[in-house]
Formats: C-alpha cells, structure tokens, sequence
C-alpha cells in the first residue's frame, strides 16, 4: 500500500489445542497498517478477530509467521518487551470496559502515566486533556459504578488515549452500547484518529462501527476474505 | 503507584478488611488455644509437682526404683542433716521433707468397736510449723469443706468424700494401722479436725494428710522421709533447670550404697516426661495445624479474590505493567494484610488469653469422675511463645495462599485473561 508501514503480519497463523489435535484460528494472515488508519476487522464470531487483534497487541504470540508491530517482532518478544511495547505505544478498548471499579474516573485514566513515571502535574494536565476529549470532565471523581455503560467506554477510551499512543486496538468497543452512545464514542475515537493521528483497529461486526470505518477487512473462517478501502 | 495501590486496597472491603479479618480471627484462635492449652497442661504439672512429684525430688536409690509403691523401709534417715546441706546446695530453692503411707482406716463406734474400715492413701507433710508453707502449697485452705486445719500434732485432714464413706465427722478419733518402717504392725489414733475436697477424684478416694511428726512418730520414723521434694524459685517446672540441679546433685552420689540419696527430676517419676514434652511440643503441633489450615482458607480466599480480580490484573497487564510486577503488588498487598491481621489477632488472642488468665474458669463441675490429678480451675497462661505463636503463621500463610492464587493466574496465558473475562 504504501512504503512505511507500522504494523504488518505475514503468513500469521494461530493454532489452539483442542481435544487431541489443534484448532487453526489464524489460517495464514497477511496485512499491512500504516500510521493514522481507522481499519476494521470484520467477521462473524469465531472468525479470529479478537485473536488477531491480540497478537497485534503482543497479549498472544503467533504460532506461525510474524507480527511485526511499530518495528518489533511480536514471536520474538520476552514477556518484559511486549508488557513494554503495550506499555509506551499500545492503548487497549474492550468490550467490557474493565475500569477499576474502586478507583475514581480521575485514577482510572491517570493508572497508564503511572506505569510510565509521569511527575504529578504532568499526570494531573494529561489526564484533564483526555477526559476533556472525550467529555467527562465533570466527572473526574466518580467511579465506575455511578456512570452508566457510555459514561464507562468513554472512561476507557480517554484511559487508553491519555498516552497518546501509536495505536488504539479496540475489539467490539459498543456492544454494550446503545445506538446512541454508539455513535458517540465513534465519533469521539474518528475525532482523535483525526486530530491525533492515532491509528485505531477495531474487531466488530457492529454496523454502527463498521459505517465508520475507513477500511473494511473481512475475516471468515481465519482467513482474509475482502479488504476495502473507502474514501 | 505505591498510593494508587494502597487506594484499591483500602477501598475493596473484600480485598482488604475482609482477608485481614479471616487472619485475625485464625491469628486470635491459635494465640488464644495456646495460651489455654500451655496454662492447663502447666496448671496439671504443677498440681501434680505439688501433691507428688514436686519439681525435683531427692530418695534413696532403692526408694527410687519402687518409687510406685512407696517403700518406706527404704526412706531417707537423718534427714535434717541432708535438708541443710539441700539449702546449702541449692539456696533458693525450697526443701521439704515428706512421707507418703498407705494403711487401713478403722472408725470406731461410741463403744470402741469398729464401724467402718477403708483403705487410705496418707501424705505427712510439715502443717503445723508456723510459716505454713505446705498449707498454701496444697491449697488446703481453699480445700477444706468442713471442719479447721490442724492445730494438733494428732489432728488430721481426711477427703470429705472418705469421710463420709467412714461416716465419721471433724471431731470424731480415727485409728490408722499401717506398717512401720521396719515393717513392724503400726497403730494410730488420729483426730479429724477437717474434711477437704481436691476434685480431683484419685485423691478424694482415700486421701488423708497428716503432720509429719504425728506419723514419723507413728512410722517409727524418727528423723527419716520418704522424700524430700524441692520446689523452683520461679513458682513453676522447668526442665532445664531441674536436669541441671540433678547432674550437679547426682555426680558426688555413691553408686554403690543403695540408700544414698539421689535426686529425681519431675519428669523422672511416673509418665510425666511424656507430659511434659506434650506441654513443649503444643507449640509447635498447634501451629503447624493452624498454619494448614489457614493456608487452605487464605488461598482459596486468595483464588476467589483473584478471580474477582481477573479483570483489574488483566487491564493492568494489557496496559503494560509486567507481570512480575503484578505479581509483587499482590504479594506486597498479602504481607500488609498477614502483619495487619496478626497484629489484629495476636491482640485479640492475648486479651482474651489475659481474661482467663485473671479470672480462670471452673470446670470443676464437668471434672468429677477423672481419675487423673487435673486442675479444676482451667487457666491460660500467656509465654512469650504467644507474642509471636499467631504472627508467624497468619503472615507466611497469608503469603503462601496468595502466592498459591497468584500462580494459578499468572501461569494462564495473558490472552486467556481477557477471554475469560468477557465470558
Ligand atoms: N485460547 C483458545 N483456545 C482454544 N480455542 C480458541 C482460543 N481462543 C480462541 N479460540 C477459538 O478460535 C476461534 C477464533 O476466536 P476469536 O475469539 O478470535 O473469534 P472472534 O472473531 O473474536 O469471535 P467473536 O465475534 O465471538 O468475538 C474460535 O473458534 C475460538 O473458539
Ligand atoms: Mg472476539
């Protein structure tokens, strides 16, 4: 596509045990990521979205092939450079949005300049920024179980983003949401891939999602079988 | 990070309060168990040392061998001199000589007949001199029933139990035969001046306690005793120290004569050795039991908070945080809990210890049948082994569930977290 990729996957395959043989969830996976897309993987449950998503994510390694993402090789990382690599340049969304449910909004979102030694007024402006973006500036001092399901994907999409990392991987970011705050967190994540320039990868088969997308890539049975281009 | 940790702690009652409080209350029983366990089992030794064994115990060598039956033809003679050279020996420790018989009990009705008749277990003690040492020593004061101490070289306190076994009453005149020390017939008029109750139910069978004069004039034991029993300075039986005197006693002993004293040690007598060591080893026994038990508990406690925790460790992972580091957080989090909650229980333990301790407990009621001497009165008694009994065990356990639970969630694949917390 073009000549500086950040994130490629060649000839990727994942194979899981299953009974006496294995399973192929990942049947042979070639792809190519530049800085700044909005790209989707798309695909019925089961089709190995989210366990692609992961090794994109240096959460899980490939059996075969090679995932090299922001210049690392994924198969060959330690425990300690993927925790790393998540660390500094990854930001994670998740269906569930996992929040620290005793932890204030403000804690949730400030736990990832923790991990990366920010001093307390760096923390304090970057965090206010992030939940500027994503609208929850009022509610610094909630927690988790006083927001309602948008309020929390917000939360979560302003804890992955306070970083400012490279890429977003966010697998089925609203399907806990109504269409309403469906679209507004879409437009929040189309918003920060813009102003930003973070790429997002999301994993859905939401229609909602997917009517944002710049780039569809159908995923059936572990294998690519459409990968479009919009705009 | 550090306050961002101690935050989730403090404000996850289930992470927090709750494991603390399980230890505390593991902590609590185990201090409190053993304080309970060493005060009852030193509370028996000491009623046993006091009645019988005393804390160490010199006799001839022959007594020594048939010490069960209690062979007075083999007691010790010139006993003061060897009392004095005791006290020379041993200055703080006190020394009285004492003579244990046995022989038959006849009442005799208002016409001098015989009434009744039993078979009666005696202990001569010195109770008529005026610092009444072995007075408070065998607790007659609180033992007696009815009746007074003895006044009289002839008076005599009999159990209350015999008492009226032999229908007789304080006043009444008793007649004990026996045999003498040189196994000649030996016959002796008491006077029951009172009745006393031990509770305990080997000694309310048959027990009677004399003045020793009254019976070594009775025994034909002029300047002689069964036994000399010494009591510690420090009030209770200590092994150590008993062995100690016994070397020291035992090495200038002629191994030859058969009627040099020798000095016997608590535990030499009876089956007391196995009971003292039961008293030692309580210890360990009962934290070992509860250091099982609270590690089964603490780490399913600790499984179940982990998986509870699934979601925060997983979110923790994915954002960068190694594993390693994820880990020691937990393992950190466990050891403030563990120091918490023994702190929390090891006071607790040793108040309630002190409680009992204070005021005792009377059992004295559930205690009628034992065959054995056991104190009536349960009491605990804290040893520094209280202080730190709980603490070890409720922090090592603490540490071990968790790490146990730990494991178990750090060998799953980080990938394997996040899949099983979406289901
Ligand atoms: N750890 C695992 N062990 C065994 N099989 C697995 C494991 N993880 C995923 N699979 C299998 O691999 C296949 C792809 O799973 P994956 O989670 O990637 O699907 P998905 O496209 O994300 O589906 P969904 O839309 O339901 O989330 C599925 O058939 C799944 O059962
Ligand atoms: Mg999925």
């Amino acid at each position: 596509m073009t000549n500086n990729p950040i994130i490629t996957t060649e000839k990727l395959i994942k194979k899981f045990p299953m009974g006496k043989g294995e399973f192929l969830a990942l049947k042979g996976i070639d792809l190519e990521f530049n800085e700044g897309e909005f790209a989707g993987l798309i695909g019925p449950s089961g089709s190995g979205k989210t366990t692609l998503l992961n090794i994109i994510g240096s959460l899980d390694t490939p059996s075969e092939g090679e995932a090299m993402v922001l210049g690392q090789p994924v198969s060959q990382l330690t425990a300690r450079q993927a925790a790393q690599l998540r660390k500094e340049k990854l930001g994670f969304i998740f269906q569930s949005y996992n929040l620290l449910a005793v932890h204030t909004v403000f804690e949730n979102v400030e736990f990832p300049l923790l991990l990366l030694k920010y001093t307390p007024s760096q923390r304090q402006k970057m965090v206010m920024d992030a939940l500027e973006w994503v609208g929850l500036t009022d509610k610094v001092n909630s927690k988790p179980p006083a927001l309602s399901g948008g309020e929390c994907q917000r939360v979560a999409i302003a804890r992955a983003m306070v970083k400012k990392p490279m890429v977003v991987l966010a697998d089925e970011p609203t399907a806990n949401l109504d269409a309403a705050n469906s679209h507004n967190i879409l437009k929040t994540m189309e918003m920060l891939n813009k102003e930003l320039k973070t790429t997002f990868l999301f994993a859905t088969h939401d229609e909602k999602v997917i009517s944002y997308l710049h780039r569809k890539i159908f995923l059936i049975d572990g294998k690519i079988d459409r990968d479009e281009l919009i705009k | 990070m550090i306050k961002f940790l101690l935050k989730g702690l403090v404000r996850d009652k289930s992470r927090s309060w709750i494991p603390t409080l399980v230890v505390a209350v593991g902590v609590m029983l185990s201090v409190f168990l053993h304080a309970y366990i060493t005060g009852f089992m030193n509370e028996t030794i000491e009623m046993n040392a006091q009645f019988f064994n005393g804390h160490v115990k010199v006799v001839t060598r022959a007594y020594a061998d048939e010490i069960s039956q209690i062979p007075n033809d083999l007691a010790l003679l010139e006993t003061d001199i060897l009392v004095n050279q005791l006290k020379v020996q041993f200055p703080d420790v006190q020394w009285f000589e004492r003579i244990h018989f046995g022989g038959l009990v006849d009442a005799p009705d208002s016409l001098g007949e015989t009434k009744t008749q039993g078979p009666a277990m005696g202990m001569a003690v010195d109770l008529l001199s005026p610092t009444k040492n072995e007075v408070q020593r065998l607790n007659l004061y609180k033992s007696l029933v009815r009746g007074n101490l003895p006044q009289k070289p002839d008076d005599i306190l009999i159990s209350d139990f015999f008492a009226q076994k032999l229908r007789v009453n304080p006043g009444d005149t008793i007649t004990f035969i026996g045999s003498t020390m040189n196994n000649a017939m030996a016959y002796h008029n008491f006077v029951i001046s009172g009745t006393l109750s031990f509770g305990a139910m080997a000694l309310d069978r048959g027990a009677m306690i004399a003045d020793i004069e009254a019976v070594r004039f009775a025994l034909d034991m002029e300047n002689a005793a069964g036994e000399i029993v010494g009591f510690l300075p420090a009030g209770f039986y200590s092994s150590k120290v008993a062995h100690a005197m016994q070397s020291d006693f035992n090495k200038v002993a002629d191994e030859t004569d058969v009627f040099s004293p020798v000095m016997l040690t608590f535990e030499d007598q009876g089956d007391m050795a196995t009971f003292v060591n039961l008293a030692h080893y309580m210890g360990a026994i009962i934290t070992g039991i509860f250091m099982l038990a609270m590690s089964l508990v603490l780490w399913n406690a600790g499984l179940l908070g982990g998986l509870r925790r699934y979601g925060e460790i997983g979110i923790r992972l994915a954002m960068g945080e190694e594993k390693v580091h994820v880990f020691s957080t937990m393992i950190y989090e466990s050891l403030m809990i563990g120091i918490a909650g023994s702190i929390l229980g090891t006071s607790l333990g040793l108040f309630f210890a002190w409680l009992l301790q204070t005021y005792g407990l009377d059992i004295s009621a559930t205690m009628k049948g034992a065959s054995i001497m056991m104190p009536t009165v349960i009491r605990a008694r804290i040893t520094t082994a209280d202080y730190f009994i709980g603490f070890i065990p409720g922090v090592v356990s603490t540490l071990i569930g968790t790490a146990l639970a730990g494991i178990g969630i750090f060998k799953r694949q980080t990938a394997r977290l996040f899949k099983e917390l979406e289901t």
